[in-house]
């Protein structure tokens, strides 16, 4: 029990510590004051960077899934041998 | 490819971390502006790697029960693959904490853990390969394991915590301290953690794969 109370005394603080944090309102995503990469959206640059970042993820990926293949034919070459 | 959904999934995951996570509206905050967008990329390799720091424990206790040489290739490949995050994480973050904190090591009290922690682990890796004998190599790195993983919880999540620190949740940074609370980059950050998250196993597994190919190849020289 005493245990119990313990964890649920702890529990209970670390909401208390989350008081102290600032929330984000939506007027954090409203406000024009604060300088956000709105020309390069305006553009339509950005589309080129996301499509830029997606090359080589797919890249990665495909890499990745050859060497996977080969292992798994080394696998079947090693089962077999 | 055998039970591959869950890389489908993960590659899923990543292309809409890639482009969610780059589009999406996000709060227009003083000092971070656009650099809050690496929460989905910075934070999550944090996130991925103690989830696969966590997965390497699971192995290495196993191991010590078993003493199953497979269960060691999971250990030390996941943990491989958890320092590859590490590294980037760190290196991710100084280039962050450089446009926003203004210099690339502020000596904040999580950038020296995270350090300390990563030392930990490169220590790891030489204390495996300078022990020969395969049985021994594996008790002692899985013992070691135990331990590091231990140490770097607290390193990294409790005692930054209780001094004052410039990463959010910590001390001060005004900016970000709620970024958690916010519902609109969480539907990126989770999916992200956990797009991160199979991609790393997936790098782990495939060199788990490899590693045992390699202790067939050899029983069989030693055999033949």
């Amino acid at each position: 029990m005493k245990k119990l109370l313990t964890i649920f005394f702890l529990v209970l603080s670390l909401s208390v510590m989350a008081q102290e944090k600032i929330p984000v309102t939506e007027s954090d995503y409203s406000n024009n004051s604060v300088e956000m990469a709105d020309q390069l959206r305006a553009d339509g640059k950005i589309y080129v960077l996301v499509g830029i970042i997606g090359i080589i993820f797919a890249g990665i990926t495909v890499y990745l899934i050859s060497t996977e293949r080969k292992i798994s034919k080394l696998e079947k070459s090693v089962s077999t041998k | 490819m055998r039970q591959s959904w869950w890389k489908i999934l993960a590659i899923a995951l990543l292309i809409y971390t890639l482009t969610a996570g780059l589009l999406m509206d996000v709060p227009r905050l003083p000092i971070l502006n656009e650099t809050i967008r690496p929460l989905h990329f910075h934070v999550t390799m944090w996130f991925g790697m103690i989830l696969m720091l966590m997965v390497s424990v699971y192995y290495s206790i196993k191991y010590l029960r078993s003493n199953d040489l497979n269960h060691d290739d999971m250990a030390i490949e996941f943990t491989n693959a958890a320092i590859l995050f590490g590294v980037l994480g760190i290196v991710t973050g100084m280039l962050w904490a450089k446009f926003t904190w203004g210099d690339y090591w502020s000596g904040d009290p999580k950038q020296n853990a995270s350090a300390i922690g990563l030392l930990m682990y490169f220590a790891y890796l030489i204390l495996r390969n300078s022990l020969t004998d395969m049985q021994q190599r594996a008790r002692i790195g899985a013992i070691y394991n135990i331990f590091a993983f231990a140490a770097f919880i607290p390193l990294i999540f409790v005692l930054p915590r209780l001094t004052d620190s410039l990463h959010p949740g910590n001390g001060g940074n005004p900016g970000f301290n709620a970024y958690d609370l916010d519902s609109k980059l969480r539907m990126v950050f989770y999916p992200a953690i956990i797009g991160w998250t199979l991609l790393g196993a997936w790098i782990a597994t495939v060199r788990v794969r490899m590693r045992r190919v390699e202790r067939t190849l050899e029983d069989k020289m030693i055999n033949s």
